[in-house]
């Protein structure tokens, strides 16, 4: 199967390539080839963020976006709020910072329901969609140039032999290959490694956060669609960087969650757990208290920033949207820098296969995609921002001090670049040297659950019979090394409780992967601090089914 | 032979669901909907008979709401020659009614439209098998194809009443299907006469085999096949085919026909079962069936 391009992930920014793609050629009388695969069993599934949206790369894709009645971006920012938890029990409220202004300019929208939109407009235009397909493999030529992405085998048994539905994957060729797999994606993270993209564009290591996220129905006398509240402090420690999030949405439906940075040291900090804390607070319980949780789900994202952006094309292809990482980390929005991006990535894509001097067949050369996001809007706002996520390093005060020195005073002016420190697996201190454990509160069954119930409203779904997707690569490491030295973090760190030890028959502790709870957060692949773990892709069709997310 | 089958779009099967606050019914908390497992295996079997060269054409019908096409295009990726939607919604029900009530028809018509007027689900086995029995006739199928039940209201009528209303003999609960073809009856058109059917069913006590000339009516249980995966390929050329409307009226039916004759009045929860306790031993197992529990 050829295409002229081919996009990987049907997120905001693969869409957005092949949108503009399909607009640009169009108007200029020529027919490309699009094709876009997604490993969602529908468009949306597998998509989870805040979202309050800037419309800045929407306005340039679709500028009739406004009076199209399907758009599900209809909910303006009515008030901000941001306050700092000082306890469990209490906080006081800080100015808003400037760049977390949404009143009156953004919009609180469901990012499932944002791409599923965008997937019938690019539908409309000619773009083949074909979701519940996974690229599992990059495809190169004999020059290791890449040349489009294989799909996944479906109908392989756990022992490895195929089943009597097995079907094998399919090899996907394209002279442009675009990954939008989202943060921290399998293929962009070999493209990223085999190319030496970060050493090229002389970029730091990516840093990283896990967001847990949940969508509520609430009475109607607590709905007061377009209210944006931001929070920090409680329940994160002074070393950990964490904050949390509360949306009003339209239908009466509430967006909450809490992102807690990676690069914590204490090992015995339970990711799902902070999240209900956070909840319990009164600043947050009464958004939500006599509710219903509708959805639950986590994904990681990056807070690399500027410092971590790797080099954008590669030979064969480019980098779009989260995969490389444009995430403005103060404004806590990739949304709009993802479009942007993969909007780049598709006009350059297409004024190279149209250009008079472009080769009849074969890849094109995909640098000019970058030259032109640096000269955008994209990258002037990521240098004004650069240094505000890596202040925190010294502590929530200090960050929060040099943030407002930073916003209201540099505005990204200064002549120096902070760096990031250690990568984020890097940071886990072992048991002996841990604080305390945290006191977590069992689930009270109205604001906060225990894990099994909150898994179950994310819909996540594996079929049990199939290789687990991850791959752990020092099968003994767990028990020699994770378990007595840092008392099993992966425990602890994943949202979907994956992972697990029980005895075996001797009494011994043993790793048991639930593969079929993954939620497909990728935090297992940052965090474990052996670096054993390699997330790769399940049968495609599975996994989540967010639809408000 | 012609093989019809049945399909249905359903809430996905591992999607949580709640009753609606208002107790009229159930919702799912993830509107994601997918093809009904057992129409699934139905179809499976389906393609399976034509690529053993025992049926001539595979025919996927769908009865319901427009988004209905989605499914029929997956069944024409797993294997399906045609499809065949029929719409069907309670507004296209009462617009049918009242153009019909409008036109001075009697008593059914109008009652067909008070029924639909509600927010009932249109879809009831007795309507949908009186389509798909039209359409049995229209296509002059050999044999009819559908899952067991829907995994949303758990009828399991819909197959059985197709049978009734057909004259045809059913074989319900399929665990295996065996065709044997006569091939003595007269001329090619009337082939399937000479051919019967032999089924395994999964009954109460064990199972059952069972011979039936066709034409005829099975249904799917779980274990009759494992249906196979879409590949790409196969979903791309699927996209590209057509997908036949067919509307009540072009298969000699009225509103009237199809109209719910059932009304939902009340869905609840069932009652909270109490937390099981542990007992010390045999003998107080004893006593407290015999004390507490008084089943003893």
């Amino acid at each position: 199967m050829r295409y002229d391009v081919l996009v990987v992930g049907a997120g905001p920014a693969g869409l957005s390539a092949a949108i503009r793609l399909k607009t640009s050629s169009q108007a200029a009388g020529k027919d490309i080839s699009v094709c876009v695969i997604e490993k969602g069993a529908e468009v949306g599934s597998h998509i989870l963020s805040g979202n309050v949206l800037e419309t800045k790369a929407l306005d340039e894709l679709i500028p009739e976006w406004k009076d199209d009645p399907d758009c599900p971006i209809k909910v303006k920012v009515t008030s901000d709020s941001f306050r700092v938890l000082a306890s469990p029990t209490w906080s006081l409220p800080l100015p808003t910072p400037p760049t977390m202004h949404n009143k009156g300019k953004n919009y609180v929208v469901s990012l499932s329901e944002v791409t599923r939109w965008l997937a019938k407009r690019a539908e409309a235009l000619g773009v083949e969609i074909y979701s519940g397909f996974a690229g599992k493999n990059l495809l190169y030529n004999w020059d290791g140039v890449v040349e489009g992405v294989a799909t996944n085998d479906f109908g392989i048994a756990k022992s490895g032999h195929h089943k009597s539905n097995f079907a094998p994957g399919v090899d996907l060729r394209a002279r442009v290959t675009l990954l939008a797999e989202g943060c921290r994606g399998s293929l962009s993270e070999e493209v990223i490694s085999r190319f030496g993209l970060r050493q090229a564009a002389g970029a730091q290591h990516q840093t990283y956060a896990l967001g847990i996220k949940e969508v509520w129905q609430v009475p109607e006398a607590q709905h007061k669609p377009g209210t944006v509240v931001h929070t920090v402090g409680y329940p994160a420690s002074h070393g950990t960087y964490g904050g949390g999030f509360i949306y009003h949405m339209a239908d009466q439906r509430v967006a909450l969650g809490y992102v807690i940075g990676l690069d914590y040291d204490n090992p015995l900090i339970n990711t799902f757990q902070e999240f209900q804390r956070w909840k319990q607070h009164p600043v947050v319980r009464k958004h939500i208290e006599g509710g219903t949780c509708l959805q639950y789900g986590a994904r990681t994202l990056n807070e690399g920033g500027l410092q971590s952006i790797p080099k954008l094309s590669f030979p064969g292809g480019a980098l779009v949207g989260c995969s490389a990482g444009f995430l403005n980390v103060p404004k806590i929005k990739g949304t709009h820098t993802a479009m942007m991006s993969g909007l780049a990535a598709g006009e350059a894509a297409f004024r190279q296969l149209t250009s008079d001097k472009a080769p009849a067949k074969g890849p094109v050369d995909m640098s000019t995609y970058e030259e032109a996001l640096k000269r955008s809007w994209v990258w002037e706002e990521l240098t004004a921002v650069r240094n505000i996520r890596p202040g925190f390093r010294a502590g929530l005060i200090p960050g929060l001090l040099h943030a407002a020195v930073d916003a209201y005073i540099l505005r990204g002016k200064e002549p120096w670049t902070l760096r990031h420190g250690r990568p984020d697996h890097e940071h886990l201190k072992p048991l002996s040297a841990a604080p305390a454990p945290p006191a977590y509160p069992k689930p009270d069954g109205v604001v906060s659950f225990d894990l099994n119930t909150s898994l179950y409203r994310s819909g996540t779904n594996h079929d049990h019979d199939q290789p687990s997707h991850l791959k752990i690569k020092d099968g003994g490491a767990f028990e020699r090394s994770n378990l007595p030295h840092y008392g099993g973090p992966e425990t602890r760190y994943c949202p979907a409780g994956v992972y697990e030890y029980r005895p075996d028959q001797h009494g011994r502790q043993k790793l048991h992967v639930n593969a079929q709870n993954c939620l497909h957060c990728k935090a297992c692949d940052i965090k474990d601090p052996g670096r054993n773990i390699k997330w790769t892709v399940p049968e495609g069709g599975q996994g989540p089914s967010y639809t408000a997310m | 032979m012609k093989v019809l089958v049945a399909i249905k779009r359903v809430i996905d099967y591992a999607v949580p669901v709640r009753v609606r606050p208002d107790k009229a019914g159930v919702e799912a908390l993830l509107p994601k909907l997918s093809m009904n497992p057992f129409c699934e295996i139905a179809l499976e079997e389906a393609v399976r008979l034509k690529e053993r060269g025992v049926a001539a054409e595979v025919v996927a019908v769908s009865v319901g709401p427009p988004h209905f096409q989605d499914t029929l295009r997956t069944a024409l990726a797993m294997g399906a020659d045609r499809a065949v939607h029929v719409p069907l919604t309670a507004e296209v029900v009462a617009l049918q009614a009242a153009a019909a009530a409008g036109g001075g028809e009697g008593g059914a018509g109008a009652g067909g439209a008070a029924a639909a007027a509600s927010s009932e689900s249109p879809l009831q086995p007795l309507g949908v098998a009186r389509v798909l029995a039209a359409l049995a006739g229209r296509e002059g199928a050999g044999l009819v194809l559908l899952g067991k039940q829907a995994i949303d209201d758990d009828c399991n009528q819909t197959g059985q009443m197709l049978a009734g209303l057909l004259g045809w003999p059913q074989a319900t609960f399929a665990s295996k299907l065996e065709l044997e073809l006569g091939g003595k009856g007269s001329g090619g058109g009337a082939a399937a006469a000479a051919a019967a059917a032999r089924v395994t069913r999964e009954v109460d006590g064990g199972l059952e085999v069972l011979s039936l000339p066709l034409p005829a009516v099975v249904t799917a249980d779980l274990r009759l096949n494992t249906p196979r995966f879409v590949t790409l390929p196969a979903m791309m050329r699927a996209k590209k085919r057509p997908i036949e409307s067919a509307p009540l009226e072009s298969l000699g039916l009225s509103p009237a026909d199809v109209a719910p004759a059932l009304a939902l009045l009340r869905v609840e929860e069932p009652p909270a079962r109490a937390a099981g306790t542990r007992v010390g031993g045999v003998e107080e197992l004893v006593r407290r069936l015999r004390e507490e529990a008084r089943v003893l």
